[in-house]
């Protein structure tokens, strides 16, 4: 089950034509699919498109009414591999990942496809996670479109242009025999509006329907001589149709006057920061009514030099928005400008900065630079000459602390790290391999635990040149998301082939947990259309790991620690491998918190655990916070002048996992902690013998309270 | 070259003011997605259109995050919405926190040409602030001061506290805190038909709501903490409490700047052993005064007063056990808890004593014996040293406790008294000998004592950066700036846990001395 539900919203996906839908981009993008009568949906999920994966699954059994097959594929090369449907067949299919890195892993489908060619309309929709929010490396899609040659779109970012682009990628696809990648920007994903609904269509060939009528012809196989072949279809016919269609169709888009001096071209997904920070240069209104010439690029590849060279027709200097670099669209554009010996003066990267996030000053400040030089006159007074007097504020910088993410209160992982931490205390710093999930977080203080990442189910392979051993052996960490998406195969094996002397942890919370909580192979949930409940150390087995340590409560820190320091100083044959299993804390609570309440509700017996500080008892050295990082556990200051530091406090969003406790019985760290369970609905007997023994305790407490001098509390 | 002479600027569209931007700073968890639906949603409800965009991804897991709404009264053509807040260009600006507010204003996202910033007091602490030996808790002051100067109206409240009060979460006040704020062009009204909408816990939202809404017009000013602080007064039997009297009449009768602590002070070492040992401690803050100088305002025994009485009240397991069992302490966690009558509470603590916590408790002599026995030490190890959880609802675990917190008549015996008394004896020799020479670095010297805490692997290294550091003022103290010396050192000892930035200020002394 995901983090987060969309049953009630999948119901909009039920509108039909003349209605509106109002809600989400990855709504949005669903019900674009449904109307354009997809044959199939796959993916992986990944910010910003996990969302997407989670909709489709939640939708399945629409999905299912109108024919339509929903695979949760075991990661983006398997997703990609998938439009291979589409290569012989008239059907439509769509899969989402997150890019660069799902088109990373990708890429090798992606280009078989390319070359094969499509029948039915392949699209790929990857959500571009550059920017502010990004948990990658900075990198673009964009060059994948290009080497591979298949087309891109980049869609102005609202709800009735994203959807219009999901059906005219599927349309360009057929017309050209080529996949169409559909980038969605981090923020177009979550971006809320409206659009006018059509009825869902169901697919004229069903894969079904495929499978009755099975198709071959060798000449789409990637194979010599046809590949030969297929590179030069793609240039001779595919690029050429895919241009006429973009011409035909008209789908670039072009705003403000027919004449002017200077220009725009900007990314489609990028318009509406063009629009702002030409509405807050007074150059557009607020519908996007613009005094400057823009030309959009909804197609970012392949690139049309005609239309280009139409809209630079009368006009000086040109300027490119083009996010992210480098710059592949300003280079391509002004090659065309060469070659058709124009004079108009290009600007791109050099007023906008080659690198980063183009932010709303960034914009603006890139504008008005290219603006000053090309066009001054347009310029408001006070943008060619600022002479504000604007009020110092003060530097704020050495104050506010960063904010990364972190583990979440009760986070099992944080139990594994404390441990590895005590091991660390104990045998030494070592040589730590980290993968790609929630467990990165712990190379970020309080626990600095790993030192690279090489991508997803790459964490043990990362270790592959020390698998020869040393006097300490190396560590990898991966998850489980990790493991099944690409780490059994990449990692494991490689680990089992090379005989590895080396340690390899899986963190196993139940869940791909970092993006939402999808189920993954090993996932404990009933899951009516998903295989789970396979044991990952079985499948470690199957590949001939035998030094395998099952851990199935994490919170158990001595075991933990005991366990990590045996796998690092065992004489036995490697790999050791340690799957320490608890169920991400998140997922548990959304699980578990109704059902509760409704036992509480119903007089059943109920144990609410959360822990404390004695706060005299507490010395206010922060040692379990070094050990933790839980957000629930935080500093107080008290009011009391004898004391100088703050200490230690745990605050009502406790859930009682128990790392605090056996991390001060772990690490023999000091008494100051206790857990409180409170019982409701306790059992006659229990509540009697409660009572009586508070009685003999109150008593001893005023016994000895008559004896000496009591301050209070 | 074509000349476009006919190409002049329209002058700018006054509708473009029409469009209301309203970014919202949260931490991950906070339910910044769940304000945003409401702001959406009374927005729509109320003729306008409304956009909103929040990032996806890992920084929702306890990160900082953001989520950013636009709006404009509905028309025939749809308006072009920004996706992303810019710098110089927020009309409202709601943070969840209070740092979160110091983000903003980095960010440039509040101006005081125009944004109304509404931001909750409240910290919810990084991990950097609390992971710090000492204090490492950023100033929130900086933040509000500098609010004052970047916004053009401010409105600060606890709306985590009073979220708290009425059973629901941060969102919920701070909607309340934009709806009073007048802001948005929508009555009251409007917000609360939002909040009905939505799904669940709408009662506790709305009287959430209602607090937040109220702060923002000034209507409840969060109480400020009475300025009057209430005189110690302890119970007890007649005699003592006489003893109290004579005993309490003595710190007041010290300077002004040093009674206060030593009443503290004096409460303090009272309730850690007994009226004899508050004698002790003043006998003790009073010879330190003899050797003062009013001309330096009586820093020294102020000091002297608030560490005297923090070294003479060291963590042993008689302590331990003694605050463990106090009736006090049960009443306090039954309230923290929530504990009414119709339930159970189960406490557990968590011991884990060592051979060294064992020695301490034994008689000196015996104690030094057995601590010098490597034999007895594993012994002990042995026999003890193990994770003890105790439950102390339960008679047994209590008893047990309670009987080692009654050692309190032994204690002056002990192995660890004895310990704990010759390092007092040493560090208040040491600031002795630099009296004569330098009053402020012997006041400094006096400081150093809170170097000195935790239990097991941490207190040893509290003590060994109290020695480092101790050391360190020797070599310096013939300076004129020795104090400032003896500050930083003592500053860098409490910066990490390994004392990395005490050696580099130790490296930088050694350089010069």
């Amino acid at each position: 089950m995901a983090e987060r539900s969309f049953k009630a919203e999948v119901e909009d996906l039920r509108l039909g034509a003349g209605e509106t839908f109002t809600g989400e981009g990855i709504l949005a993008l669903t019900k674009a699919l449904l109307e354009n009568g997809v044959g199939y949906v796959g993916g992986y999920q990944g910010a910003p498109i996990s969302h997407l994966m989670d909709v489709l699954a939640d939708a399945e059994d629409l999905l299912g009414e109108l024919g339509v097959r929903f695979e949760a594929n075991a990661n983006e090369a398997a997703a990609a591999a998938m439009l291979a449907a589409s290569v012989h067949y008239p059907i439509r299919g769509a899969v989402t990942f997150k890019g660069s890195v799902g088109v990373n892993v990708a890429s090798d489908a992606l280009a078989n496809l390319a070359s094969s060619g499509v029948t039915g309309g392949a699209l790929i929709i990857v959500g571009e996670d550059y920017g502010e929010g990004s948990s990658i490396m900075q990198e673009r899609s964009h060059p994948f479109a290009m080497k591979s040659q298949f087309w891109l779109l980049d869609p102005r970012p609202s709800l009735p242009t994203i959807v219009k682009a999901v059906g005219d990628g599927f349309a360009l696809s057929e017309a050209s025999n080529t996949p169409v990648m559909l980038m969605v920007r981090i923020r177009s994903c979550h971006v809320t509006g409206s659009f006018q609904t059509r009825d869902n269509v169901r697919p004229s060939l069903t894969v079904r329907d495929a499978l009755s009528n099975p198709r071959s012809d060798f000449a789409r196989v990637v194979l010599p001589p046809m590949s030969f072949a297929h590179e030069q279809d793609k240039v001779k016919n595919r690029w050429p149709a895919a241009e006429r269609f973009i011409l035909e169709n008209s789908l670039n888009e072009r705003f403000g006057p027919a004449d002017a001096p200077v220009g725009i071209v900007v990314q489609g997904g990028m318009f509406n920061a063009v629009i702002r920070a030409l509405q807050r240069m007074g150059l557009a209104d607020i519908y996007g009514d613009s005094q400057i010439p823009i030309y959009v690029l909804n197609v970012t590849y392949p690139l049309v030099s005609s239309e280009f060279l139409e809209f630079c027709q009368g006009k000086e200097q040109v300027l490119v928005v083009e996010e992210g670099q480098p710059e592949f669209i300003e280079t391509q554009l002004g090659s065309f400008l060469y070659r058709a010996g124009s004079s108009v003066k290009l600007h791109g990267k050099g007023v906008l900065p080659m690198a980063g996030e183009y932010t709303g000053q960034v914009m603006l400040d890139g504008i008005t630079a290219f603006l000053k030089q090309a066009a001054p006159a347009m310029l408001a007074a006070v943008v060619r000459a600022p002479n504000e007097d604007k009020p110092q504020i003060p530097d704020l910088s050495k104050t506010v602390p960063i904010r990364p993410p972190g583990f979440c209160t009760g986070c099992p992982e944080r139990p594994i790290f404390a441990a590895m931490k005590l091991v660390e205390k104990e045998l030494g710093k070592h040589q730590i391999a980290a993968d790609i999930g929630c467990h990165l977080f712990a190379s970020l203080p309080p626990f600095e635990i790993g030192g690279a990442t090489m991508g997803y189910g790459l964490g043990p392979a990362a270790n592959a040149a020390f698998d020869g051993g040393g006097e300490r052996r190396p560590v990898a960490i991966i998850g489980d998301g990790g493991f099944w998406h690409n780490g059994l195969s990449s990692s494991f094996t490689n680990m089992a082939f090379n005989k590895s002397d080396g340690v390899a942890i899986i963190v196993d919370n139940y869940y791909s947990a970092a993006t939402g909580g999808q189920d993954v192979m090993s996932s404990r949930a009933d899951n009516a259309s998903k295989a789970t409940k396979n044991p990952i150390s079985k499948a470690l087995n199957g590949i001939g790991i035998n030094w395998v340590r099952q851990i199935d409560r994490t919170y158990d820190v001595k075991k933990m620690r005991d366990t990590i320091r045996e796998a690092l100083t065992t004489d036995a044959p490697g790999p050791h491998v340690i799957v320490a299993s608890s169920e991400c804390m998140l997922n548990k609570q959304r699980r578990e918190k109704p059902l509760r309440a409704a036992a509480i509700k119903e007089g059943r017996r109920v144990e609410a655990p959360r822990f404390g500080v004695d706060e005299d008892v507490c010395t206010g050295d922060h040692a379990c916070i070094r050990l933790s990082g839980c957000p629930s556990l935080s500093l107080k200051r008290l009011d009391d002048p004898l004391r100088d530091d703050p200490v230690a406090s745990i605050d009502q969003s406790c859930v009682g996992c128990g790392n605090c406790g056996e991390v001060a019985d772990a690490a023999v760290l000091c008494p100051s902690f206790y857990r409180a369970d409170v019982v409701h609905n306790p059992g006659k007997w229990e509540a009697k013998w409660a009572a009586f023994s508070a009685r003999a305790i109150g008593w001893l407490q005023a016994r000895r309270a008559a004896k000496r001098l009591e301050f209070g509390a | 070259m074509t000349l476009h002479q006919s190409f002049v600027p329209a002058t700018p569209d006054p509708s473009m003011a029409g469009i209301i931007k309203l970014a919202c700073l949260a931490v991950g968890g906070q339910g910044g997605g769940v304000l945003t639906g409401w702001i959406e949603t009374v927005a729509r409800a109320n003729g306008y259109v409304c956009q909103a965009t929040s990032v996806a991804g890992v920084a929702q897991r306890t990160g900082a995050t953001v989520y950013y709404v636009e709006m404009a009264p509905a028309s025939a053509r749809p308006p072009i919405f920004s996706l992303a807040p810019a710098a110089g260009d927020v009309d409202i600006m709601i943070s969840a926190e209070l740092m979160e507010a110091g983000r903003s204003i980095m960010r440039g996202f509040v101006t005081p040409d125009r944004t109304v910033l509404i931001t909750s007091t409240h910290r919810a602490l990084a991990v950097s602030e609390k992971m710090e030996p000492g204090d490492g808790i950023a100033n929130g002051a900086e933040v509000l001061a500098a609010a004052d100067i970047a916004a053009r109206r401010v409105i600060t409240a606890d709306f985590d506290a009073l979220a708290i009060a009425k059973g629901s979460v941060i969102s919920a006040s701070l909607f309340g805190a934009l709806a009073g704020s007048g802001a948005l062009p929508f009555a009251r009204e409007a917000f609360e038909a939002a909040i009905r909408s939505g799904g669940k816990g709408i009662e506790g939202s709305l009287r959430a709501f209602a607090a937040g809404y109220e702060a923002a017009q000034g209507a409840t000013v969060a109480p400020e903490k009475p300025a009057v602080k209430a005189p110690i007064a302890p119970k007890g039997p007649a005699k003592l409490m006489a003893e109290w009297a004579r005993l309490s009449a003595r710190a007041a009768a010290l300077p002004d700047s040093a009674a206060e602590m030593a009443l503290l002070g004096l409460k303090k070492v009272v309730d850690f052993q007994d009226l004899a040992y508050g004698a002790d401690y003043l006998t003790r803050v009073e010879a330190v005064l003899a050797k003062d100088t009013p001309a330096k305002g009586h820093a020294l025994t102020r000091e002297a007063a608030k560490y005297i009485a923090n070294a003479m009240c060291y963590d042993d397991v008689i302590r331990v056990a003694d605050l463990k069992t106090r009736a006090h302490r049960f009443d306090r966690i039954r309230a923290e808890m929530g504990v009414k009558d119709k339930h159970v509470l189960q406490l557990t603590e968590f011991m884990h004593p060592r051979a060294e916590e064992i020695a301490g408790m034994l008689p000196a002599k015996l104690g030094a014996k057995v601590e010098a026995s490597p034999a007895w030490m594993a012994r002990l190890d042995r026999w003890f040293n193990k994770g003890r959880r105790l439950r102390t609802d339960g008679l047994r675990a209590y008893l047990m406790l309670y009987v080692l917190g009654g050692l309190k008549s032994r204690r002056r015996g002990t192995l660890r008294h004895k310990q704990e008394r010759a390092h007092m004896d040493r560090w208040l020799a040491v600031a002795d000998s630099y009296l004569a020479q330098n009053y402020d670095l012997a006041v400094e010297i006096l400081k150093c004592r809170r170097l000195v805490k935790g239990y097991s692997d941490t207190h040893a290294r509290g003590l060994s950066k109290f020695d480092k550091v101790l050391a360190g003022i020797a070599l310096i103290a013939q300076r004129d700036d020795a104090a400032d010396w003896a500050r930083r050192l003592r500053e860098a000892a409490l910066k990490d846990e390994e004392g990395k930035a005490l050696d580099g200020a130790l490296a930088t002394i050694r350089s010069f001395a």
